[in-house]
């Protein structure tokens, strides 16, 4: 039960990132329809920033929190910048281009930003200063069963705000219905008098500030920044964005959440659960390899990856709008 | 399609232009190889080609290079003694090939130095690409010694030129695990990387570990790119191990480390020499003192200070392989002299009979051409750096202090840590 | 080729068979011309031949069909991998090469149908990441399938690969024939430069054929297509199948040649590396997808003995690996020609008409 509970925790904690990471998706393909493939690579580049302004400041005497606010306010206007720049530059030429334009061009982003944070940062993992000590707060009543770390808490905590403040941006603020017209209908939306590029390059800069402060949450919690992080992270949330229907935000959190649990849980029991040795008592061969290998599964946590694929791959045949979705199938 | 003809003309233009451009790099695929091997006598003296082959650029240029510097160090040294080999004077030189570890481009590398008709080769820095390449070193009959190429299955090939340095995944694994049960743990939690070095490494370990009656507890894998381990760090908490081993390189066995003590592990954390760095105090942080890793052969200051002196003064830090291609090239040298000839088939039956005293110990090749009795050193990390604590040789593991007593008296200053410098990692092998 | 020349003979037949012998025996004595400089730009010239092969079968997806496959390099793995494991001490069966490389194509484009069949409903975007996902998993599986029971000898990769062989006809092996000598990688380069010539016109035919026209009619509106009464899905599977089967002899000859494999040789950035030719040298242009993945495949060379030196002349030192530098012209490369040339360099004449009138 604890490595359960233990297992949960870990996977609210990524599930949240990735909650985090998938808002951004979600938010540009509502609006613009389109997957802004370099997503992950703001992450990644909100990460940098913030080691670079953490390792600057780590000699100073502040107090950790205000460092790491300091680093976070640093990454989130870089983010944006960079967020505007791959709209204004890459996207908007090609907003009536056939689907196949945006989408090679979004990867040939996301292959120049990362080669660029190698170029800026060098291609080593760095390591993220360590200015707030990890304390371990324990869940249960006796030693070493499950913890969750402040860091862990900070993470879900602020996940939790960010996406409140965001609800309250779409659902509550001038700005918030000028993005939901413009999702609705673009040409429509301009008669009404929305300035649509815009709504749109705001939108673009609000998903690349929301990246910015995931890539510092991750930096932290794992303790590295690496060049290449962003790319399979920006998968994982995509996959969490369609899990829960891509171009709603709630679905987005939710799918989040769900990938993050899923792959915790996945890696932690797929190997029991399809421990071959289970079946001993029928297959004398299996026996016979079991004994020198108690641990002999068909699959195990080598497959860790492979959940989120899977998730998205399902998600798409049986249920194309996602849990929360109803957009129409054809989007898909 | 109203231009045909201008369509196929273009493609003969395309194709002229194709071998023109390749044309073009004829000079400098000429002047490239300014050795001609050993049959042009020059005047002053015969000009011996030995390649270096490594990645020179690309996510693991710094241990590529740092294995080019190993060789390019030896055959300075061996200049300044003004060799002479079969009645000529002879100048060493070192051509590098950037094999970028790819492994689709080793072949392509290997028959480069083919055509360059060099002695012999130093390389590769990977098994990926060290055993796609041997062949065609094989069919040029060229010898090639590897420093850093761990793969068993590179030496099983049966190839009679091909030799390494290094200790292969199926000496290292059991030198750690033989270290392990030396530490009396009984349940033993074993992750890898999910990359033929890391995978290999943990089986090996796997391996010896069961069959010495040590329990393992789990065995889980992750992969070379991962940032999270907390999933199987904490499915192998349930399991209460005393000790865990993880193959797989610093980059992810660093945060691995740091994880494992957020999540409360106590264990023993061990690994093999790709996390056997300095830069994992940087990435574990105090997490990492106390773990405990392996490296192939004697720590080099004491085998060599010399070495050592020489390579600080010349390139500054060693990153990690090398003392092995340094060994490798020294090697090559030996047994061109030896032999008396730079041809390799003259001298390859002295390279496969060589006793050679080098930086990382005493080194012999076995009928494979992998290194006889090679021994394994384990360290551990304390305040920041990687200090040496036992030698495995033989099977059994003895204290680094006890070792040294022993030890050839030459050795004798007692060894200073020596400091491995801090590769900034990425996967390798 | 034929279809070439079919056009070519209304203008002046003449001077195309002539363009044509010109060009045969340029491309017939061009590994000799290379083995003066040095046989490793065979070598290199070999795997650029391999990539044209790999090119074309994509683009047989993405430009004829118009469907973004970002996980292709899964089906080149697919035929390494058969390839590899029925000619190699691995299983210990040694099949001739005329019987894998077909067994190879078939399980490569089962894998394509495997593929294609519950993703036909889904449209551009959502396929290329659902392409791109199966491409890891293909990896991950060809990585982890050593356990429980070794079928692929996991990362540690198979090794020992038979070479082509007709009899005691090696590819591997150097042999003097009429008095030239054929190294191996020179006989490799006219078996690798038949099969490109063969898929040069199969790809040809296919696109003037009813199923090219099929294809195109679905790139261009799919639900006009259907009411033309095309079967869209069939069609969509057959692209799928037919790439994928050129990703699997392509994937056979990779083992051949290279006589070890592990999973590391089929990592995305390959998958990549094949769609930038494609898109380079102009979507659904057979002649522009080969100039695109010549020209993509020599770079890398170029720059090797370019950058690095010129660098090292200018700052003492080098400052951006070359490797980092053909990443970022790849990158440039993918956003410049959607922004600026759409069609590639070398466009097909349908396809720049609806890029460009879209792009408007």
């Amino acid at each position: 039960m604890d490595i359960f509970l233990q297992q949960l925790v870990n996977g609210l904690t990524l599930g949240s990132v990735y909650a985090i990471v998938a808002l951004g998706y979600t938010m540009v393909y509502g609006i613009v329809q389109l997957i802004n493939f370099a997503h992950g690579e703001v992450v990644m580049i909100g990460a940098m920033v913030a080691y670079t302004v953490i390792s600057m400041l780590a000699a100073t005497h502040l107090p950790p929190l205000a460092i790491v606010t300091i680093a976070t306010l640093a990454a989130i206007p870089v983010c944006m910048t960079v967020g505007y720049l791959l709209e204004r530059v890459a996207y908007r030429p090609l907003r009536r281009a056939p689907r196949l334009a945006p989408l090679i061009t979004a990867i040939g982003l996301s292959i120049i930003l990362q080669n660029l944070a190698l170029l800026i940062w060098s291609r080593a993992p760095l390591p993220y200063p360590q200015v707030i000590t990890t304390v371990s707060y324990s869940l249960t009543s006796h030693p070493n069963g499950a913890t969750i770390t402040n860091v862990q808490v900070a993470i879900l905590v602020m996940s939790a705000l960010m996406m409140t403040g965001l609800m309250l941006l779409i659902y509550r603020t001038k700005l918030g219905v000028a993005m939901r017209a413009t999702a609705q209908n673009q040409s429509v939306a301009g008669l009404m008098g929305i300035d649509i590029n815009r709504v749109i390059a705001i939108t673009f800069a609000i998903g690349a500030g929301l990246a910015a402060v995931a890539g510092v949450m991750v930096g932290s919690y794992y303790g590295v920044a690496h060049y290449q992080m962003g790319f399979i992270l920006g998968l994982k949330a995509f996959s969490a964005a369609v899990l829960g229907g891509i171009g709603n935000m709630a679905g987005a959190m939710l799918g989040g959440l769900l990938l993050g649990i899923i792959e915790a849980l996945g890696a932690g029991y797929v190997g029991d659960l399809t421990n071959l040795c289970q079946l001993s008592h029928w297959f004398g061969a299996i026996a016979e390899r079991c004994q020198t290998n108690p641990n002999l599964a068909l699959f195990g946590s080598n497959y860790q990856d492979v959940f989120a694929f899977l998730v998205l791959i399902a998600v798409l045949v049986f249920r194309p709008s996602g849990l929360l979705g109803e957009r129409v199938a054809d989007r898909a | 399609m109203n231009v045909p003809q201008k369509l196929g003309l273009s493609l003969v233009a395309a194709a002229l232009v194709t071998a023109y451009g390749c044309g073009k790099e004829e000079p400098k695929q000429a002047a490239a190889p300014a050795a001609a091997p050993a049959t042009a006598a020059a005047p002053a003296a015969v000009t011996v080609t030995i390649g270096s082959a490594g990645p020179l650029t690309g996510g693991i240029a710094h241990l590529g290079k740092d294995n080019d510097n190993g060789v390019r160090l030896a055959i300075d040294q061996a200049n300044e003694k003004h060799p002479k080999i079969g009645g000529k004077d002879v100048k060493f030189v070192v051509e590098s090939e950037d094999d970028q570890a790819d492994p689709k481009l080793g072949p392509t590398i290997a028959q480069k130095f083919a055509d360059a008709k060099v002695s012999g080769v130093v390389g590769h820095l990977n098994s990926g690409v060290t055993i796609p390449a041997s062949a065609v070193y094989n069919q040029a009959g060229i010898p090639m010694i590897s420093g850093s190429a761990t793969n068993p299955k590179l030496t099983e090939q049966g190839f009679k030129n091909i030799f390494r340095v290094v200790a292969r995944d199926d000496q290292q694994g059991p030198a750690v695990a033989q270290y392990l049960e030396s530490l009396k743990v009984k349940k033993v939690a074993i992750a890898d990387d999910a990359t033929a070095y890391g995978e290999g490494l943990a089986n090996e370990v796997e391996k010896t570990l069961t069959a010495a009656g040590i329990k393992v507890v789990a065995r889980e894998k992750t992969t070379d790119k991962a940032t999270d381990f907390k999933a199987i760090l904490t499915k192998m908490k349930g399991t209460a191990p005393d000790a865990v081993f993880y193959g797989g390189m610093d980059a992810t066995g660093g945060p691995m480390l740091k994880q494992a003590r957020e999540l409360g592990i106590k264990a023993v954390f061990s690994f093999g020499d790709g996390a056997c760095t300095a830069e994992m105090s940087k990435l574990a942080g105090t997490a990492a003192e106390g773990m405990v890793c392996s490296q192939a052969g004697l720590p080099v200051a004491a085998a060599s200070k010399s070495f050592v002196t020489a390579f600080n003064a010349k390139y500054g830090e060693i990153q990690q392989y090398a003392p092995y291609t340094y060994d490798a090239a020294n090697l090559l040298i030996a047994a061109m002299q030896k032999a008396d000839s730079t041809d390799p088939a003259k001298y390859l039956p002295s390279l496969q009979s060589i006793s050679f005293d080098g930086a990382t110990g005493h080194i012999e090749f076995d009928d494979k051409g992998d290194r006889k009795n090679a021994e394994v050193t384990i360290f551990t990390l304390k305040d920041g750096k990687v200090v040496p604590v036992a030698v495995v040789k033989g099977g059994k593991a003895q204290s680094f202090d006890d070792f040294m007593k022993v030890a050839d008296a030459s050795a004798a200053p007692a060894p200073a840590a020596p400091a491995m410098a801090a590769p900034a990692p990425e996967p390798k092998k | 080729m034929t279809a070439l020349l079919n056009l070519n003979r209304r203008r002046d037949p003449r001077l195309a068979w002539a363009g044509l012998a010109v060009m045969a025996i340029a491309l017939l004595v061009l590994p000799f011309a290379l083995a003066g400089i040095g046989t490793a730009w065979v070598r290199i010239t070999n795997l650029a031949i391999l990539y044209c092969f790999l090119a074309l079968g994509l683009n047989i997806v993405v430009g004829f069909a118009g469907l973004l496959d970002l996980g292709y390099i899964a089906f080149y793995a697919v035929g390494a991998y058969v390839y590899a494991l029925l000619a190699s001490p691995h299983f210990n069966v040694h099949l001739p090469f005329w019987v894998i490389l077909p067994i190879g194509a078939a399980f490569a484009c089962l894998f394509g149908v495997l593929l294609g069949t519950p993703t036909l409903k889904l449209r551009g975007d959502y396929l290329a990441i659902v392409t791109l996902g199966f491409g890891e998993i293909i990896r991950i599986f060809l990585n982890n399938l050593s356990q429980p029971v070794n079928i692929t000898n996991g990362a540690q990769g198979v090794y020992m690969i038979d070479p082509f062989r007709i009899g005691s006809f090696s590819f591997a092996k150097p042999e003097v024939i009429a008095g030239l000598s054929f190294s191996g990688p020179v006989k490799y380069y006219y078996i690798l430069l038949a099969f490109l010539v063969a898929s040069i016109v199969i790809n040809l035919r296919l696109q003037d054929s009813r199923i090219g026209r099929a294809w195109e009619a679905i790139r261009e509106d799919e639900v006009a297509a259907r009411a033309m009464g095309i079967n869209t899905r069939n069609m969509k599977l057959l692209a799928f199948a037919m790439g994928a089967s050129f990703g699997g002899i392509a994937g056979g000859m990779f083992s051949a040649i290279q006589g070890f494999i592990s999973p590391e040789s089929f990592i995305l950035v390959e998958s990549i590396m094949v769609l930038s030719m494609v898109v380079l040298g102009g979507m659904g242009n057979v002649f522009g997808v080969v100039l695109g993945a010549l020209l993509l495949s020599y770079i890398p060379e170029v720059l090797r003995y370019t950058v690095g030196p010129v660098q090292r002349a200018m700052f003492g030192r080098t400052l951006i690996d070359p490797e980092v530098i053909r990443m970022l012209l790849f990158g440039f490369a993918l956003v410049l020609m959607m922004l600026f040339r759409p069609a590639g360099i070398w466009p097909s004449a349908l396809r720049k008409r609806e890029l460009e009138s879209k792009a408007a």
